[in-house]
């Protein structure tokens, strides 16, 4: 049996642009810990943010689209390396982060997936549904962290 | 999550999702809707009333499965999607490839 994920939550104090929780989980290279790995934050994230069913279903499936990437291109599936989880929330703001160790990927060449040739393939949508789920993304320079950001007035 | 199976006395497979359809699981669902094509079942419908969410993975696996049962002379119809599901087929434009019915029932019938 494999070992359970565990979240590491503090509280920020004081809170800083509405954020008021911080929760770290390190994910093992391997797509068999993504349902539990997404579950645990959206567990925690909806005990504070304004709106579950967001949480519940955009949150859901961003998520784990970003720790796919990140297990199975950033990490290439290397059981030596780790995925980690950073989320920071509030009542109407989450930020949740996701850290592999590859060296990145250009974020700003990804084909339109809706276009008619290419609706009968079966990848290319995933960085695609992350836009349209949530209300921002940020990269970083090296292109191995995501952030997905909720806003909620 | 799990994937039951069930015959309908019209020979219509129906493959119902319970939970996730999502990278850590998206073959078991291919490879059951594969083998019963390698038996010669020709209709299937995939029943999502009792699941929760569906990652680009699981699209792409209901898309090369559509290709596939299509070349093969079956057909696949899609069922029971709550609104948020139906928005994600909406944003992707993959309700234009698919046969989506509101409840299972509505789909045998069209079969």
């Amino acid at each position: 049996m494999r070992p359970q994920l565990a979240a590491a939550v503090h509280p920020i104090e004081p809170a800083v642009e509405g954020l008021e929780v911080e929760l770290r989980v390190s994910v093992p290279s391997d797509v068999a810990y993504i349902e539990e790995a997404v579950e645990l934050v959206a567990r925690h994230l909806e005990t504070s943010f304004v709106d579950r069913r967001t949480v519940r279903f955009n949150l859901c499936v961003a998520l784990t689209e970003a720790l796919a990437n990140a297990i199975i291109y950033g990490n290439a599936e290397d059981a030596s390396k780790r995925v980690v989880v950073r989320a920071l929330f509030g009542r109407n703001t989450a930020q949740v982060e996701v850290i592999d160790e590859g060296c990145g990927f250009d974020h700003l060449c990804q084909p339109d997936p809706t276009v008619p040739f290419a609706l009968m393939q079966p990848r290319g949508r995933g960085l695609f549904l992350i836009r349209q789920l949530v209300d921002e993304v940020r990269f970083n320079v090296l292109g191995n962290s995501i952030c997905l950001i909720l806003r909620r007035d | 999550m799990t994937f039951s199976v069930r015959k309908e006395s019209g020979g219509v497979l129906v493959v119902a999702v319970d939970g996730q359809l999502i990278v850590g699981n998206r073959q078991e669902l291919k490879q059951k809707i594969l083998d019963a094509l390698d038996a010669g079942d020709k209709r299937f419908l995939i029943d999502f009333s009792r699941a929760g969410y569906i990652d680009s993975s699981g699209l792409g696996v209901l898309v090369s499965l559509s290709k596939k049962i299509r070349d093969q002379g079956g057909d696949l119809r899609l069922a029971g999607l709550n609104e948020d599901l139906k928005t994600l087929f909406e944003l992707t434009k993959l309700d234009t490839l698919f046969s989506i019915s509101d409840s299972p029932a509505e789909a045998l019938g069209a079969f």
